[in-house]
């Protein structure tokens, strides 16, 4: 039953996180087309219409590959997790039930309009649409960081005489202290992550010197919202939601910055490998002081080691959540660089002639995507070896009569399907941004459905 | 209230299954009422702006029965896991051809996209009714109310049955014939001319299909599972929903004789949701039967969660169910009646 264990996590963690790819790119895209919509019907300008258009059909194609790769999610709740299933279920299943029907419908029914009701229904009801899209995806958003916060730290629940859990108040869990900096921390990551992917189509036009009369437009914006988004996501939502895993998690704590042993005076080790034969880091550049003042804002304040804790509430993978918060950090660090040197030059009006500049923020697309894998693998790496923090070990949530034969076989169903899918939605992606903006015709209902 | 409880999610997954059914429905005689791309294009249409809605009802009515029931969820989901990966597989590639088959012209490019998509809406159509196949007959749960289903043993419904066996087969044939119907019926409301001629020709033969089957299956059924009856005998109320049911197939061949598309569709429509009320009515108070020993049946009063869980969703789910019903009514409108492609998209322009 231990290797069945293995792949239930192996297959959650794969689905999960090719699931989230399409989903990142959606809810911030969302807004920036409520952005477009708004400045198309305000000023009558038919360009932010065009505009709009273009990025709903990219919208459409990630919200559709979005929607197939999340059926899955719910689904293996039940068919890998069913102890968990049955355990949380009275808690959870409040959110995610109300995700269905609050946000899911939502989406649904106004992306249908979005897409195909434009001619027939005229620039106000279009408007209309997209604000619903935006608040639906957002609120989906809302009730998945509220489970997973809920996972991360239980609150407003009770043991029944059965030993599983009910919920006591629904606004506890909509109130949860973790939810409230882990929620606009991801919301930022998702803003930042469809800003970054429209300034890097901007700068690829600009410089491949095609669909001229949009690139201005899709740099300005992308540049403008990646550099407000990346902002945020260091302070004040990614300082503070680190501050609350030192909180109520603080061994994950520890294990994020590599503090084996008590110190005081804690610094933050910049590069380094984590040695877990002698508990210590292994070539480590380090700036002295800062971990014990980001913190606790007092330089000789004392860090908790990992050691101080029991081996078994250990992340059972201190490695490569180490790994996963550097890479998390260090990007978020290079995006606040690389977004604040391009407002500087958008504002000094040389962005648009700057190649360097249009090359770095072209090349630049993939990293959202993979610091915000990075921070998903944080916070689920983090939470272990809990399914529930405190309460439900992940080894007592499998499904107890899935044999790990089954299991595998799906693994590699879901691995062989989703790299198929992967391809397909590059090619897709990549032609549509080839054919631009101008390729987008009054009304085409046949083109990028979902 | 887990009665309540147990009437919502039921009522959630009947018209998952009457809206989703008809583009099932749609997937399956595709092939055959569309020969050109221009009246494959016209079917398309008439599904896209709404399939995708309508597979929300599905997820929706899994989070539900994950909420009141998390036993039964935990159970069915990991009892059936071969075939509930097999869905999830079929419907992923069936979301996705349609946004793919349009993104080129290419002919092969449309073929093989226009194959899968009607190949995984047969295959969902006979699994949606081999699953109720599966729910009637039951599962061997063991004491602590899980168990694991094979895809196949001995073909036969017995103490440890696969999830295919001669009853669920038969269920699962009557889901696509039914399916088919439906799906046939809606595009004869939804186009004009030769697919419109084409979609009713095969609705016509479909219902004779369906009657056969269903009588079958009505048959077979106290082979499979004598218990059923007993809801009826304790309450004869239940006949209702049956007579619904086979009071729609009536007007069904009635309407269909008299080619009225609008009123035919809501006769295949009524005729889905009697007989899946009818069976709800007949399985209550048990969510999963168990084959082996009766105690071990996951029931209402088992399988629930606290009282004040269930309360507290009910407060939110009149509100979700209002609003969802509320913008439902309004895309349906505005895409009601018959499709039309775009002046640039008809043959020859």
């Amino acid at each position: 039953m231990a290797s069945a264990l293995l792949y239930d996590r192996l297959q959650f963690a794969f689905t999960a996180t090719f699931h989230y790819l399409f989903p990142q790119l959606t809810m911030g895209l969302a807004l920036l087309i409520v952005y477009f919509k708004s400045r198309a019907l305000w000023t009558g300008d038919d360009h932010y219409h065009l505009v709009a258009r273009f990025w709903i059909k990219i919208f459409a194609i990630s919200f559709a590959f979005g929607v197939v790769t999340g059926i899955p999610l719910e689904f293996q709740f039940g068919t890998n997790w069913a102890r968990f299933a049955n355990y949380a279920g009275g808690v959870i299943g409040q959110t995610l039930g109300m995700e269905g029907l609050f946000a899911f419908f939502l989406e649904s029914s106004f992306l249908g309009i979005l897409l195909f009701g434009e001619e027939k229904l005229g620039a106000r009801v279009h408007w209309v649409a997209a604000v619903m899209l935006f608040l639906g995806s957002w609120l989906s958003g809302w009730l998945i960081i509220a489970t997973n916060a809920w996972m991360q730290h239980p609150v407003a629940y009770r043991v029944a005489a059965d030993g599983t859990l009910h919920v006591t108040s629904l606004s506890g869990l909509f109130t949860n202290d973790w939810l409230l900096w882990q929620y606009p921390h991801n919301m930022a990551a998702s803003v930042a992550t469809s800003a970054f992917v429209m300034a890097a189509v901007g700068a690829y036009y600009r410089l491949s010197g095609s669909h001229a009369l949009y690139a201005k437009t899709f740099l300005r914006t992308g540049v403008v919202a990646a550099a407000l988004a990346s902002f945020l996501l260091l302070f004040p939502t990614g300082h503070e939601a680190g501050k609350q895993v030192f909180a109520y998690q603080p061994a994950t704590g520890a294990a994020f910055e590599g503090v084996f042993h008590n110190e005081t005076g804690a610094g933050i080790v910049l590069v380094g490998q984590p040695n877990m034969d002698t508990l210590t880091i292994d070539n480590a550049i380090t700036v002295p002081w800062a971990l014990s003042i980001l913190v606790y804002q007092r330089a000789k304040a004392e860090v908790r080691g990992l050691d101080t804790f029991p081996r078994d509430t250990w992340p059972d993978n201190v490695p490569l959540l180490y790994y996963a918060y550097h890479i998390m950090i260090g990007l978020g660090t290079l995006f606040v660089a690389v977004t604040g040197t391009a407002l500087v030059w958008l504002w000094r009006g040389k962005l648009f002639d700057c190649p360097w500049l249009l090359w770095v923020l072209m090349l630049s697309a993939p990293f959202p995507y993979i610091a915000t894998t990075a921070g998903w693998m944080t916070a689920e790496l983090g939470r272990q070896p809990w399914l529930v923090h405190g309460l439900l070990r992940t080894a007592d949530g499998a499904s107890p009569l899935v044999s790990s034969g089954n299991a595998l076989f799906t693994l590699i169903g879901f691995v062989g399907l989703y790299t198929v899918l992967g391809l397909l939605f590059l090619f897709l992606i990549f032609d549509t941004i080839n054919k631009g903006p101008a390729a987008t015709p009054q009304a085409q209902p046949t083109e990028g459905r979902p | 209230m887990e009665t309540l409880w147990f009437a919502i999610v039921a009522l959630m997954l009947a018209i998952y299954v009457v809206l989703d059914g008809f583009d099932f429905g749609t997937g399956i005689v595709y092939l055959f009422v569309a020969r050109t791309d221009a009246e494959r294009r016209t079917v398309l249409q008439s599904i896209e702006p709404v399939w995708d809605g309508n597979e929300v009802w599905l997820i929706a009515s899994g989070g539900l029965l994950f909420m009141a029931f998390p036993r039964v969820y935990a159970s069915v989901f990991s009892g059936f896991y071969l075939a509930l990966m097999l869905v999830l597989w079929l419907l992923m590639l069936r979301g996705i051809s349609l946004p793919l088959r349009s993104h080129l012209p290419n002919p092969l490019w449309r073929t093989f996209w226009d194959w899968v998509f009607a190949g995984a809406s047969l295959l969902l159509a006979i699994v949606l009714g081999a699953t109720l196949g599966n729910l009637v007959r039951g599962v061997p749960l063991n004491a602590e109310g899980y168990f694991f289903a094979a895809l196949w043993t001995d073909f036969l419904p017995g103490p440890v049955p696969g999830i295919l066996d001669w009853y669920t087969l038969l269920m699962g044939l009557e889901g696509a014939a039914i399916l088919t119907l439906h799906g046939a019926d809606y595009l004869a409301m939804k186009t004009e001319g030769q697919v419109r001629d084409r979609a009713r020709r095969i609705a016509s033969l479909g219902q004779w299909a369906v009657v056969m089957l269903t009588l079958v299956a009505i048959l077979a059924l106290p082979l499979v599972q004598p218990g059923l009856r007993r809801n009826y005998d304790a309450h004869p109320l239940g006949y209702g929903l049956l007579l619904l049911a086979l009071g729609s197939l009536a007007c069904h061949f009635y309407w269909r004789r008299r080619q009225q598309d609008g009123a035919t569709f809501l006769a295949s429509s009524l005729l889905i949701l009697g007989l899946l009320g009818s069976t709800a009515w007949g399985l209550y108070p048990n969510l999963l039967i168990s084959t082996g020993d009766p105690t071990h049946s996951l029931t209402v009063s088992n399988a629930a969660v606290s009282q004040e869980g269930l309360r507290t969703a009910l407060g939110w789910f009149l509100v979700g169910f209002s609003l969802v019903a509320a913008y439902s009514v309004y895309v349906y409108r505005c895409f009601l009646g018959k499709v039309v492609l775009p002046e640039d998209e008809r043959p020859g322009a």
